[in-house]
């Protein structure tokens, strides 16, 4: 008796709002929109979980997070007790309490949300994580006694960083080859940092180099050294996590000239080489007054807001189907609205108009309308003859999405890829057609999600563990 | 974690050009002629591709020729000596020049571009071919590598354009000079400035002499990734960094690469101009 009550008190507390920087205010810097749950108002949210026997929110988790321990802890008030727990299974909270679909994960297992609102289960995460950095006082797990055996990881994205970290934890030698000259993948260069900031990835990376992973920038695999070079140089395994970084263009006329980007181009200007801040970073990027971006998924939110705190006049999102097929998180999408962007949706371009020096001007669009369910269960789009209209533009980003980039695949033999050119693995182990070479993420599965990726690398190092731990 | 890119040795070829040798030591062991590595100075540096002009596998270290042009050259220049490193020196990038013994070929470069040429000339050497060179500069003072050059060729020509040394003329009007004279030519290959590699192209064309040639887009991460490099090579969109940077020069379209070169002139010139001022607020 008394513990229903008590149940049905805590479902009366409402699902506890994030405060947000004002949209006329975050428009013209590039610090985080979402401020973060106050203590209290964490133990508040905290409290709404009626801490099920049966907790569906684990079972919606990629990488099992113990949701309801670390939530419990939360609500007693034990915050950095809360980090820990996550750290048990997540070796980056403090990213995937921001940058996770929750609402098509967890939150959507929660029972709460059968009736009302789910649990903000990834605003605690990010409360917990938040918290532990800000104390400095970062707990490292304990790490098991090294076990001799070496394990080489190529990229450190979300993927590599999660099987980097696991391992190190139980006792290997683990060493990161990152193409770039810093760690975090897509965290670093695509990710803005008004979504995440870049301290967060730094810091998260800092705590796997604790556990005692090596980390080797500015090393191209496949260029400066191969997989089986890896191997003659003693690694008895290696991790292939080097993502789907090649961009997609719509091979459609006027796509070359100067001022148009892909996606992956103006957000590494951006984020990674700091163009935001130039001159006082070196990289330029085009400060554009009407700004088009083309797509409708979290990567086209990224470049449109950015544009918007680069100075657009006009943001534009063209998106060739309607609103409710955009890939783009709801939440995303509604920051962007509240943000000035104007959405051209059911338009698709079909040609861009340069001047004589060579610099766009306009895109030529067409009006598309719904028809019937394609392969991706979407109702595709289809022209509308005689509906071309052009809109004034100086900078587009093409955010059409991305394709595999196969310097790995290409130069390691034995390596099946799939047609369109993705690693091919055996089971959902992450095992390929060569002995001890293992791939997860993106460039297994094709563009998804930063906790499906770190989701691969998991189960990935539970591989390999069975493999080389014995 | 990263090695220390330390500069080993720097020396002024000319006014504006500087070679530089870099502590790398696997890229030195790896790479291959046609082969170019990424550089970036510091923390708020931007990243920049130089051609790999030579590479001392035991010293461990690489060799880079570059031109002022604009901030972080002048910077490499003037504040850059023997014993301070850079953040970042990725590679070896790009596909690795195509070397057989073709037969007889024509190295053409020009300007600053001879570093680039100077590495496959050595290479198409090594590999038996006979090897015409005909390298230019704007002016006596401007011209680099001669006694590497003439080193690694049968015989070399040396044109300035204003004449103050050598072959009076562009090294196209050489090149036309020796393709009329019925020399038999089985490959050119052309590294330099945009509107000489154009000039070649059109000069190699009638005669149908396949013609390489060494393409500089703008770049960013240079491993395939943003698409700046993308340069239109038989209508169809290329990426210099992972497709090139050698592409049939009958087959470029070179107004577009010099378009899209200019993309930045703006921001350049303002980065510049304040680095020349001794600007260096935020």
């Amino acid at each position: 008796m008394e513990t229903e009550r008590k149940q049905e008190k805590k479902e009366k507390i409402p699902r506890q709002a994030m405060p947000e920087q004002d949209p006329a205010r975050r428009i013209k810097n590039f610090d985080e929109v979402p401020l973060g749950y106050s203590p209290e108002t964490a133990v508040k949210e905290a409290r709404r979980c009626i801490q099920c026997k049966k907790p569906g929110c684990i079972a919606g988790c990629p990488v099992e997070v113990q949701i309801p321990k670390f939530i419990r802890e939360i609500a007693a008030g034990d915050f950095l007790a809360a980090a820990r727990t996550l750290k048990e299974t997540n070796s980056l909270p403090a990213v995937c309490g921001r940058v996770c679909p929750q609402e098509d994960q967890c939150e959507k297992e929660c029972v709460l949300g059968k009736k009302g609102e789910p649990v903000a289960i990834g605003r605690l995460e990010r409360f917990a994580a938040d918290y532990e950095r800000a104390r400095g006082e970062v707990s490292v797990p304990p790490v098991a006694p090294p076990n001799g055996k070496r394990v080489a990881v190529i990229g450190a994205g979300p993927s590599g960083l999660t099987i980097a970290g696991d391992l190190a934890k139980l006792g290997y030698e683990v060493t990161v080859f990152e193409a770039l000259h810093k760690a975090g993948g897509v965290l670093i260069y695509g990710i803005p940092e008004f979504r995440l900031p870049k301290a967060i990835v730094e810091a998260e990376v800092a705590y796997l180099e604790k556990l005692g992973v090596k980390i080797v920038l500015n090393t191209v695999i496949g260029r400066l050294k191969t997989v089986d070079d890896l191997f003659a140089e003693g690694f008895h395994a290696v991790y292939v996590a080097v993502g789907a970084g090649a961009p997609v263009f719509m091979n459609i006329p006027g796509e070359n000239l100067s001022g148009i980007y892909s996606a992956n181009e103006y957000l590494t200007r951006s984020n990674l080489m700091k163009a935001y801040r130039f001159p006082e970073y070196d990289t330029p990027i085009i400060r554009g007054r009407n700004v088009a971006v083309v797509g409708g998924g979290n990567v086209a939110m990224d470049a449109v807001r950015t544009a918007l705190r680069l100075g657009a006049q006009n943001a534009y999102i063209i998106y060739r189907r309607s609103e409710k097929e955009m890939p783009a998180r709801i939440e995303e999408v509604h920051h962007a609205r509240e943000e000035g962007v104007k959405f051209l949706l059911l338009t698709n371009p079909v040609e861009y108009l340069g001047d004589d020096g060579g610099w766009v001007r306009g895109v030529r669009c067409i009006r598309m309308e719904l028809g019937e369910p394609d392969a991706s269960g979407r109702r595709s789009p289809i022209p509308v003859p005689g509906s071309e209209f052009v809109i004034d533009v100086d900078t587009v980003v093409v955010a059409v999405g991305t394709m595999a980039n196969p310097i790995v695949p290409a130069t390691t033999p034995g390596l099946e890829t799939n047609r369109r050119g993705y690693i091919v693995t055996l089971d959902e182990w992450g095992r390929t057609t060569r002995e001890n070479v293992y791939a997860g993420g993106d460039i297994v599965t094709g563009s998804a999600t930063v906790i499906l990726a770190m989701g691969a690398g998991r189960k990935a190092a539970a591989a390999i563990h069975k493999k080389l731990g014995s | 974690m990263s090695p220390n890119y330390v500069i080993t040795q720097k020396q002024n070829l000319s006014e504006t050009v500087v070679r530089m040798e870099i502590r790398a030591p696997e890229i030195a062991k790896r790479r291959r002629a046609g082969q170019f590595v990424v550089l970036k100075i510091d923390e708020k540096g931007e990243r920049i591709p130089l051609t790999i002009v030579d590479s001392d596998a035991e010293a461990g270290t690489i060799t880079i020729i570059f031109q002022v042009v604009g901030k972080t050259t002048a910077r490499m220049a003037e504040e850059m000596g023997v014993g301070d490193a850079f953040e970042v020196v990725q590679g070896p990038l790009g596909r690795p020049t195509e070397i057989e013994n073709f037969g007889r070929v024509v190295c053409v470069g020009g300007g600053v571009g001879v570093g680039v040429i100077y590495p496959i000339t050595k290479a198409l050497k090594e590999a038996g071919n006979e090897v015409v060179s005909i390298i230019g500069a704007r002016t006596k003072d401007l011209v680099i590598l001669e006694d590497e050059m003439a080193a690694v060729s049968d015989r070399l020509i040396v044109c300035t354009d204003d004449g103050s040394y050598g072959f009076h003329g562009f090294v196209s009007v050489v090149l036309e000079d020796l393709i009329a004279s019925g020399e038999r030519i089985d490959r050119v290959f052309a590294i330099g400035p945009v509107p000489m590699m154009k000039v070649v192209a059109e000069v190699t064309r009638p005669a149908g002499i396949p013609t390489i040639v060494s393409l500089n887009p703008i770049m960013v991460d240079a491993t395939g990734m943003c698409g700046a490099c993308r340069v239109s090579v038989g209508g169809r969109t290329r990426f210099a960094c992972v497709d090139g940077p050698e592409f049939d020069g009958h087959e470029v379209d070179f107004d577009l690469l010099t378009k899209r070169l200019r993309m930045y002139c703006e921001q350049e010139a303002e980065a510049y101009e304040r680095h020349r001022c001794g600007w260096h607020g935020n």
